[in-house]
């Protein structure tokens, strides 16, 4: 009898992903494989947007051609089957980040579900939502709280929160390093305050802040918490109930799902409490020419007909995700994101920012090139075939903080390969040399 | 190298780009007009101030404070070079010339004749992404001059 040895697919989770398996990964998307500019592809641009694997293009294809029709509306068969579609996709996100269906409401995007919560807290503010609005409630002698490394997604709806209700703004400082200063928070995070809305990981810095460490400050307040997980639902292993948070906002695109599509996670109790954002059809139960009843969440958030396809291939995503395993991919990024910071900081005159070589990161590194322009940087790279982000990373406080007004960031995911970032390293060593750079 | 890089980024460019011409603004001490331009390019935070003098009809001095990548710190050193000394309605008509070369995605290659060492910069229009780059010094002088027209 032949010895077979058994397939990859059969090794147990938790083994460590390795090159070997990347490459089978990489097979699995099909833009990994083609040129630019004359190169291969180095994609190491996931953190501004992931690529797609065939899975969740062929669910995107499969619902249009099989199944499109409107969901929760229409007694036909496929209103039918794309409503079991939709709400099973609503169950995998959610189960990926172990919270309740009825507790994650599909937005377009991060920023979306950012701007429902501070939207909901306006209509409160505006006495919406009647007694049970009461935590939402914000005005005058009220604190919003933030940080300073945060997203303008996570800066600018509560800015504007702010100015409209005449609450007050404050944020947690960052020390020269970028890494949350917390000696003072109790200074900030009040009584007065009514929601601390911060990052998981940063964009710009690749630090993981301290979630319990913050929750405990807002929870001792009595203050709501909003969790931008943007940079960390697709890269590490993230439980709502363990993190203990009141909302999580997570993007699509960024998990290998499409663009047009993200969540908000929120406790049940809160959720059905808050007033609504958008308003119109299929969020109510009675409606006169007066007024209107509004369903339970998350329906009573999901104004209007959905991202139905986009929804039902970002559950594809969250499965291919769970399929490979979080804590593997946290892993293999942690290694590259050692690698990429080790790399970068033994080049001559390149200032990584955020956590030193040897603290945890996740694999993303945003640095300063002396002498060379962060889009200079990225146009040489590119001319390479090596895809990375410059500018602000829509972090302009954090960055002007930090003394600089743009930086170059290369941000990984599954599909990368240690050989990647070895030729990306590579390459940035001749970016000095090539601009002449003193 | 690359060819497309070297096309791109030519030595004139680089030089401009470290020597950077016209930098650091200048009160004004004579006579004429003084018309001063802010620009920013909020997709990677570059920005310049750019100040003239027109006196007479003439741009008598041309300076500027500026932050950015290679293409817009030499475009504006450049552009300090060529326009110092000439009539306002002949650095007018270059700024449309220059204009016309880096919107035409390649197309339409600089005159040397006309435009100078600018005309190094043919090579940025066919990267759409960096035109701004190469214009935000010239759209600066533009409204400068307007300004001081006023």
């Amino acid at each position: 009898m032949a010895v077979v040895s058994p397939p990859v697919t059969l090794l147990p989770a938790e083994a460590p992903l390795a090159n070997a398996e990347v490459l089978r990964i990489r097979n699995d998307f099909p833009i990994l494989g083609t040129e630019v500019n004359g190169r291969p592809l180095v994609y190491l641009d996931s953190g501004a947007t992931s690529q797609n694997p065939v899975s969740v293009l062929e669910a995107e294809q499969e619902f249009y051609e099989q199944r499109n029709a409107a969901v929760h509306r229409g007694a036909h068969t496929l209103a039918v089957e794309a409503t079991d579609a939709y709400e099973a996709a609503r169950a995998a996100v959610a189960g990926f980040i172990n919270a309740r269906p009825d507790e994650l409401v599909w937005t377009s995007n991060a920023t979306e579900a950012i701007n429902l919560v501070a939207y909901a807290m306006s209509n409160a503010a505006a006495g919406r939502g009647g007694a049970q609005a009461e935590r939402f409630r914000v005005g005058p002698g009220d604190t919003i709280v933030v940080t300073e490394m945060e997203h303008h997604a996570n800066l600018i709806p509560w800015q504007e929160l702010a100015a409209r209700t005449g609450a007050e703004l404050r944020f947690l400082p960052v020390d020269d390093e970028g890494a949350l200063r917390l000696e003072g928070a109790t200074g900030v995070i009040t009584p007065a305050t009514k929601i601390l809305a911060f990052t998981h990981a940063s964009n710009v810095l690749g630090t993981i802040n301290p979630v319990a460490e913050l929750v405990r400050l807002a929870k001792e307040v009595g203050a709501l918490t909003l969790l931008d997980a943007c940079q960390s639902v697709p890269h590490l292993p993230v439980d709502v109930k363990a993190l203990d948070v009141d909302f999580l906002v997570l993007s699509g695109h960024k998990m290998l799902g499409p663009t047009g599509i993200g969540a908000l996670y929120g406790r049940s109790e809160l959720l059905n409490a808050m007033p609504p954002f958008l308003t119109g059809g299929s969020m109510i139960t009675t409606v006169t020419m007066e007024r209107a009843e509004y369903l339970p969440a998350p329906n009573r958030f999901e104004a209007g007909t959905q991202r139905i396809s986009q929804a039902i291939a970002l559950g594809a995503a969250a499965n291919y995700l769970s399929e490979t395993g979080m804590h593997r991919i946290e892993a293999w990024e942690g290694e590259l994101g050692a690698r990429l910071v080790e790399g970068l900081t033994a080049i001559e005159g390149i200032r990584v920012l955020g956590p030193r070589a040897g603290l945890p990161r996740i694999g993303l590194a945003a640095f300063d090139v002396a002498g060379v322009h962060a889009h200079d940087v990225g146009q040489f790279l590119d001319e390479q075939g090596i895809a990375v982000r410059v500018g602000h990373h829509c972090a302009q406080p954090l960055h002007r903080r930090l003394g600089l007004t743009a930086t170059t960031r290369a941000s990984t995911y599954l599909y990368n390969t240690t050989d990647e970032v070895d030729f990306f390293l590579e390459a940035v060593a001749g970016v000095r040399p090539f601009f002449g750079a003193r | 190298m690359a060819t497309n890089l070297e096309q791109l980024y030519q030595q004139i460019i680089l030089d401009h780009a470290r020597e950077r011409h016209g930098s650091g603004l200048l009160e004004k001490t004579g006579p004429g007009s003084v018309g001063e331009s802010h620009q920013l390019n909020p997709v990677c935070g570059d920005e310049i101030t750019l100040r003239t003098v027109v006196d007479g009809g003439t741009v008598a001095s041309l300076s500027w404070d500026g932050a950015g990548c290679a293409i817009s710190m030499a475009s504006a050193s450049v552009l300090t070079d060529l326009m110092e000394g000439l009539e306002r309605d002949e650095a007018v008509r270059l700024i449309d010339a220059f204009r016309e070369v880096m919107r035409s995605r390649g197309t339409i290659p600089a005159d040397e004749e006309v435009l100078g060492d600018a005309a190094a910069f043919s090579g940025v229009s066919r990267y759409p992404a960096r035109v701004k780059c190469a214009m935000l010094a010239w759209v600066a002088l533009e409204e400068s001059l307007l300004a001081a027209n006023s």
